[in-house]
C-alpha cells in the first residue's frame, strides 16, 4: 500500500515535468540552471526561520517563568495579575499581534519620547516571544502545580525560603515534565514563524512569496515550501523525542 | 519578642481557633508542652488532631489565639516564622522525602542553605544522624530505593540535622507497612529517652503508654481530655475518649 502511494505519487510529479503546461516542475528542478537558483533562493529563508524561533523560544523560556511565578502566589493581587497576562496575551491571534507590534508599538516608543525602530526581525521576535509565553507560563504552572504540596512543606520544614525551596526542590523535579512540552512549543514557534513573511522578514514563506510572484509556480513553490517546513519539523520533532528518552519522560514501556 | 511569662513551657496555645471557610477546625485549643516533655495526641480522623500540629510551625495558619514556641510568638510576621521553624523539626505521614537528591543531600539540603554550615560540616552531620536512625549505609541510595520505614527514619534523619529543639510527628507510622512500624518507633522512643521535646499524633498506644509524659484526646476540633498516661488510659473521664480507646485498644 504504502509502495503503491509512493509511487503514484512520484508518478505524478515526474509527469507534471514532463509536461509543462499543467505543471511546471522546471522552476524548482535542480537540473537546471535557473531551477537551482530558485531552489537555493528559497531554502536560504531557513536560517532566518531557525533564527527567529530559536530566540522567541529562548525569551519565551523565560518570560514564561517570570509570568508563572506571580501566578503561584498565596497573594490573590499577584495571581490576578498573572492570570490577565495569560488569559489576555492567549486570546490574541497571532497576525493581529504581530501588525500591532510591527506599526503599533514604535509609535508608543515615540510618545514616550524614544525612539526605537522595530525591523521586521525584532518585531516577528518580539510577537512570537509575547504570543508563546502566556502558553510557556501555563506549562510551567502545570509542571509546578503537580509536585504534591508536600514536598514545599518539606522545605519549609527545614528552613528553606521560597525562593531556595523553588530552586532546590520543585523546580529540579518539575523540569521533568516540563520540558517535553515546551519543546513541542518550539514546534508552534517555528511553525507561526510564517507570519514574519507579512511585515516583510526575509524568512522561508516570504521567499516563496516572492518567487511567486515572479515565476507564477504557486502549486510547486508553495509544495517545496511545505516539504521545507515539513523536514524542520520533523527534525525538531525528532530532537524532542531523543530529549524525552533521556529525561525519562513521555510514553515508554 | 521573648515577653511571653510562661518560660519553661517550650510550646504554648492559648485558646486558639481556625477554620477552613465555615468549617471549624479547631475550637478553643489550649495546650502546653514543657521541655523535653513528649506529648502524645489521639483522637477519631477529623478532629483536628494533625492542623493543631501543622498550627505549630505554621504549615497552617491560627485565625485566633496565640502560638508560643520556646518564647517566640508565632505571627504573620516572617521572622518568626522562619525563627520558629528553626527550632522545630517535623516528621510527616508521607515522609516527604526530595525524591531526586540522594539520602544524603536530603540531609544536607537544610543546614547548608538555611543555616549556611559548609558542605562538610553538614555532611559530617548528616552521617551521625543517619547512623542514629540506623541506616548509614544507605546515604548515596535516593530515596525511591528504600523501603517505608528506612524512608521515614531518613525523615526523622533529616529534621534533626537541623538540630531542632522541638520535634512534631505528623502519624509517622501510618503509612508504613505493619512489619517496617517498629523500626521507627524504635528510633523514635530512644529520641524521647535522649531527651527530645517532642508533640506526636499517632494510633500507636503501645508507643503512647511507653514514652507519653501527656495524653491528648481531640474530638470534633476540641481537646476533649488531657492528662497523665496511667489515668488516662484506665479510667478516662469523658464518655467520648473511653468509647474512642475501646474502639481502638479492642485487638
Amino acid at each position: 500500500m504504502k509502495k503503491a502511494a509512493l509511487l503514484s505519487l512520484l508518478f505524478l510529479v515526474l509527469s507534471g515535468c514532463a509536461s509543462s503546461s499543467s505543471w511546471g516542475w522546471y522552476v524548482i528542478d535542480p537540473r537546471t540552471k535557473s531551477g537551482w537558483i530558485n531552489i537555493k533562493f528559497l531554502v536560504s529563508g531557513m536560517g532566518s526561520t531557525i533564527q527567529i524561533s530559536l530566540i522567541a523560544a529562548f525569551i519565551s523560556i523565560i518570560l514564561g517563568l517570570i509570568i508563572v511565578l506571580p501566578g503561584l502566589s498565596s497573594r490573590r493581587w499577584l495571581r490576578v495579575i498573572s492570570r490577565i497576562y495569560v488569559e489576555f496575551v492567549r486570546a490574541i491571534p497571532l497576525l493581529p499581534m504581530l501588525f500591532w507590534v510591527f506599526y503599533g508599538l514604535p509609535l508608543i516608543f515615540k510618545s514616550m519620547g524614544l525612539n526605537i525602530p522595530i525591523d521586521p526581525f525584532w518585531g516577528a521576535i518580539i510577537t512570537l516571544a509575547i504570543s508563546d509565553s502566556a502558553f510557556t507560563a501555563e506549562i510551567y504552572r502545570a509542571g509546578i502545580q503537580s509536585i504534591p504540596k508536600g514536598q514545599t512543606e518539606a522545605a519549609q520544614t527545614v528552613g528553606l525560603s521560597y525562593a531556595q525551596s523553588m530552586r532546590y526542590v520543585i523546580l529540579p523535579q518539575a523540569v521533568r515534565l516540563i520540558l517535553p512540552p515546551i519543546a513541542n512549543q518550539f514546534i508552534y514557534i517555528v511553525k507561526m514563524s510564517a507570519f514574519a513573511s507579512v511585515i516583510g522578514m526575509q524568512e522561508l514563506t516570504r521567499r516563496a512569496n516572492e518567487l511567486v510572484v515572479s515565476e507564477y509556480r504557486p502549486l510547486e513553490i508553495y509544495s517545496l515550501l511545505i516539504v521545507e517546513y515539513l523536514v524542520l519539523v520533523l527534525v525538531i520533532s525528532a530532537g524532542v523525542r531523543w530529549l524525552e528518552r533521556r529525561m525519562g519522560t513521555g510514553d515508554h514501556r | 519578642m521573648k515577653d511571653h511569662p510562661a518560660q519553661d513551657f517550650a510550646i504554648e496555645l492559648v485558646d486558639v481557633n481556625k477554620w477552613f471557610g465555615d468549617f471549624h477546625v479547631l475550637r478553643n485549643i489550649n495546650l502546653s508542652v514543657r521541655t523535653g516533655e513528649k506529648v502524645v495526641i489521639c483522637g477519631p480522623s477529623g478532629s483536628g488532631k494533625s492542623t493543631v500540629v501543622r498550627c505549630i510551625n505554621r504549615l497552617e495558619v491560627h485565625q485566633q489565639g496565640t502560638i508560643h514556641v520556646d518564647g517566640i510568638e508565632l505571627t504573620a510576621d516572617p521572622k518568626s516564622i522562619h525563627d520558629i521553624r528553626a527550632e522545630v523539626g517535623m516528621v510527616f505521614q508521607q515522609f516527604n522525602l526530595f525524591p531526586h537528591l540522594t539520602v544524603l543531600k536530603n540531609l544536607i539540603l537544610g543546614p547548608m542553605k538555611a543555616r549556611g554550615l559548609s558542605r562538610q560540616q553538614a555532611e559530617k552531620t548528616a552521617r551521625h544522624y543517619l547512623e542514629r536512625v540506623k541506616i548509614p549505609e544507605q546515604a548515596d541510595k535516593k530515596p525511591g530505593q528504600l523501603s517505608g520505614g528506612q524512608q521515614q527514619r531518613v525523615a526523622i534523619a533529616r529534621s534533626l540535622c537541623m538540630e531542632p529543639k522541638v520535634m512534631l510527628f505528623d502519624e509517622p507510622t501510618s503509612a508504613l507497612d505493619p512489619e517496617m512500624i517498629s523500626e521507627v518507633l524504635d528510633v523514635m522512643v530512644e529520641l524521647a529517652n535522649e531527651g527530645m521535646t517532642m508533640v506526636v499524633v499517632t494510633h500507636e498506644m503501645g508507643f503512647a503508654r511507653k514514652v507519653a509524659d501527656k495524653m491528648v484526646f481531640m474530638d470534633a476540633g476540641e481537646i476533649v481530655e488531657q492528662g497523665k498516661p496511667d489515668q488516662f488510659f484506665n479510667n478516662p473521664k469523658s464518655e467520648r475518649c473511653r468509647k474512642f480507646l475501646s474502639q481502638i485498644l479492642q485487638h
